[in-house]
């Protein structure tokens, strides 16, 4: 609670949505819980937040953000990348360990946790499996568990080799932690830039093949049957990869997954311009895999959506195509892509699942209870789901400025984001 | 709207049309004892080359000094760029001098496309001088002059043409399918299958595997050459494998029916893809390609250049 904000805050006029439904009510919020729920809740000297015609739900939760802190200041920091997300409706995200240094220390841990403390958003510290990500040898994720990291990933690169990350979820199953798995590897990929299939060969860009996700995906869920180990899947993109979660999860394995709001919206036709800002890993994927991607998303055989919020600064994406890094910016259009992406114009309380509770509970964040009742932690999104607006990038509160979506119209928007009882976003705008 | 040449598709069936009937003009302009008209007096052309190609910047650089036009010449190792140097940056800067034509050669696919998104607005026409392995459109007009002008029949239309080799690495191959394909030519790509891209959806030609199933029914054999690097991907087993199955060899060019041409983007590799002695037939029409290449350029930076509002090619001033 940022000192001089109101403590007692009132959604007023809103459909209060949660695991249990979705209902007319306003939500009284007072000292960083929910006090009340209901249909005539005093005003009382409370804050009153308009949310007529919203959803008003718990707050969104992003398992893969990259804040880019410390090392890539000019491309994000804590604090202009927790401003983004409460702009998107987030009061949750991990941050992701690909830093400079890496976050494979007690030390970095600690920096980020301190940056974190004063951000417009809980920031949960993520680790890397390896030290310095480099796939050799295993980060001291007892010590860095002990300090609060509930994730453990290489993301931006997969654990390649297959003993050392059965040895990762072995050591890990007492720590009660996740290990999450960006999933490529490297050798059949070749260091594809884009997707390998009709627009590569055409437009002679070096691809990579789905079957390199899939690969990944495959000996881990191999792994984690031999270890009984829980396994996250990062960012998945192929039709193989939902397919292989989906048996895996038939059989009963201990798997979960996310997917992002792009390629549940994009394909890899959009790169046929050479616009770096489409450049992403894993790649933008046809049209089969994008609808594969919905489907999964659909059925609950992915668990969320998480945006892979990737900033990079403008000079670095003005590179050629294949020498830009890949990522784009994710935290300010993923609710409203995939509300659209997913037609779920009328099912809010799919939308808040897919962004709310259930990247929670791959957690076990307490967001994943999904209520909306006295007592729970006021952490709130509000959406108005009929609003369409203009993506403008100059506008948006990250640092960097790639993202795919500049001057598309987008339907749904965050209104206001209550974060600890604080109104972090009050009609669209940041507070602080 | 600025005219770019990017892809031989920029020009469709008309454009490609013109710049190889320009092509006849410059040509003889190319002949004449002062081989130089003042049709680009005035005008800037500024070649900016990412990567070392001695052949197509003296050969821009002839055509636009044959047209009169000033010329300056960017030389830019790959090496600044991989450390984060700003090719917007590069580009803005010499646009700000006030050019025509920028004409690019980059090892990356696309950067063509993006430096016309940059420039637009700005009146600079971008000439594609060959992108990583995606175009090479001046290679694909000058390849398409030479067939039209040495074959005897003296049209694409209805040639079969074997595009034999490394296509999944080469600028060359995909300019030249789609450019011979416009003009009527069926083509087929002849290589193993680790030497083509991934997918052929929406190419214009066919596929074969074994050169001697093919070689005797080709009007032309147009030769790719072999990196030597794709020794280390495992994309062919050796020099001698590759020579042994796609090498065109005295015994494989005996083969090629008559009046068949043999030609090749040069540098050729003798006794890899051509075997010493083919290189030396007068079927093999590869110096005629490098001849050709200077009109062809000249062609194109006319056409883009300037816009005859009646049509009429005015070369003298």
């Amino acid at each position: 609670m940022a000192e001089g904000g109101p403590s007692r805050v009132l959604l007023r006029g809103g459909a209060v949505v949660d695991r249990g439904g979705v209902r007319r009510a306003d939500v009284l919020v007072d000292s960083g819980v929910v006090a009340a729920v209901g249909d005539d809740v005093p005003i009382d000297g409370a804050a009153v937040l308009d949310c007529g015609g919203c959803w008003v739900g718990p707050g969104l939760v992003d398992l893969h953000t990259h804040l880019r802190q410390p090392g890539r200041e000019e491309a994000e920091t804590v604090e202009t990348g927790s401003r983004a997300a409460a702009l998107g409706g987030f009061t949750t995200v991990v941050a992701m360990p690909n830093t400079t240094p890496a976050i494979d220390s007690a030390a970095v841990v600690r920096e980020v946790m301190a940056l974190g403390a004063t951000a417009l958003c809980t920031v949960e510290v993520s680790g890397a499996i390896t030290v310095d990500r480099a796939g050799e040898r295993l980060a001291p994720m007892a010590e860095l568990a002990r300090l609060g990291v509930r994730l453990f990933t290489d993301d931006g690169t997969g654990v390649q080799d297959g003993r050392l990350m059965r040895r990762a979820l072995e050591y890990a199953l007492p720590l009660g932690v996740v290990l999450a798995q960006h999933c490529e590897d490297d050798a059949l990929a070749a260091g594809g830039v884009m997707h390998e299939g009709a627009w590569s060969s055409r437009m002679g860009v070096p691809g990579q093949p789905a079957e390199a996700e899939e690969l990944m995906v495959m000996r881990d869920v191999t792994l984690a049957r031999l270890t009984g180990a829980r396994v996250h899947f990062q960012h998945l993109s192929t039709a193989g990869s939902v397919d292989l979660v989906r048996l895996a999860k038939r059989s009963g394995l201990a798997v979960t997954c996310e997917a992002t709001p792009h390629h549940l919206t994009l394909t890899d036709e959009a790169c046929q311009g050479y616009d770096t800002a489409f450049r992403v890993n894993p790649p933008l994927r046809p049209a089969a895999d994008r609808d594969a991607v919905r489907a999964g998303l659909l059925d609950g055989t992915i668990d969320a959506v998480a945006t892979d919020h990737a900033p990079h600064d403008q000079e670095a994406k003005e590179r050629p195509f294949d020498q830009a890094p890949p990522g784009m910016l994710g935290l300010e259009t993923a609710m409203a892509l995939t509300l659209g992406g997913l037609g779920l114009g009328d099912d809010p309380q799919r939308l808040f699942a897919l962004l709310s509770w259930q990247p929670a509970s791959v957690l076990g964040l307490p967001a994943a209870a999904g209520v909306m009742a006295p007592g729970a932690p006021a952490d709130l999104c509000v959406i108005d789901p009929g609003e369409r607006w203009v993506v403008d990038a100059g506008r948006l509160a990250s640092r960097s400025r790639n993202t795919p979506y500049a001057g598309m119209e987008l339907q749904g928007r965050v209104r206001h984001t209550v974060h600890c009882g604080e109104p972090v976003v009050i009609d669209q705008e940041a507070q602080r | 709207m600025t005219a770019h040449l990017l892809c031989v598709d920029d020009l469709g069936p008309d454009g490609v049309e013109a710049v190889l009937k320009l092509t006849d003009s410059m040509v003889e302009v190319g002949r004449r004892d002062i081989p130089k008209v003042p049709a680009l007096r005035g005008r800037t052309v500024v070649s900016l080359f990412y990567e070392d190609s001695t052949r197509t910047r003296l050969s821009f650089e002839t055509a636009a000094k044959r047209l009169s036009a000033d010329t300056m010449s960017f030389s830019v190792s790959t090496s600044a760029v991989k450390k984060g140097e700003s090719l917007r940056d590069t580009v803005l800067t010499i646009e700000a001098m006030g050019i025509d034509a920028l004409v690019v050669r980059h090892a990356s696919s696309g950067v063509p496309w993006q430096l016309a998104a940059w420039l637009a607005g700005s009146g600079v026409s971008v000439v594609n001088a060959g992108d990583g392995w995606h175009e090479h459109p001046t290679q694909a007009l000058l390849d398409a002059y030479t067939i039209r002008n040495e074959h005897k029949a003296g049209s694409l239309e209805g040639l079969r043409v074997g595009i034999v080799g490394d296509v999944k690495h080469s600028r060359v191959a995909r300019s030249n399918v789609f450019c011979f394909a416009m003009l009527g030519a069926s083509v087929t790509l002849v290589a193993p299958p680790t030497l083509l891209p991934a997918s052929l959806d929406g190419w214009p030609c066919d596929v074969a595997h074994d050169l001697d199933e093919v070689v005797g029914e080709l009007d032309v054999c147009y030769l790719l050459r072999l990196q030597q690097e794709r020794m280390t991907e495992a994309l062919v087993p050796s020099l001698r494998e590759y020579a042994f199955s796609y090498g065109l060899d005295l015994a494989r060019a005996q083969r090629l029916p008559a009046g068949a041409l043999v030609m090749h983007p040069g540098p050729i590799n003798r006794g890899v893809e051509i075997a010493p002695e083919v290189a030396d037939l007068p079927c093999a029409v590869i110096t005629r390609q490098v001849a050709n290449g200077v009109a062809v350029r000249m062609a194109v930076l006319f056409h883009l250049l300037t816009a005859p509002a009646d049509g009429e090619v005015r070369l003298d001033g």
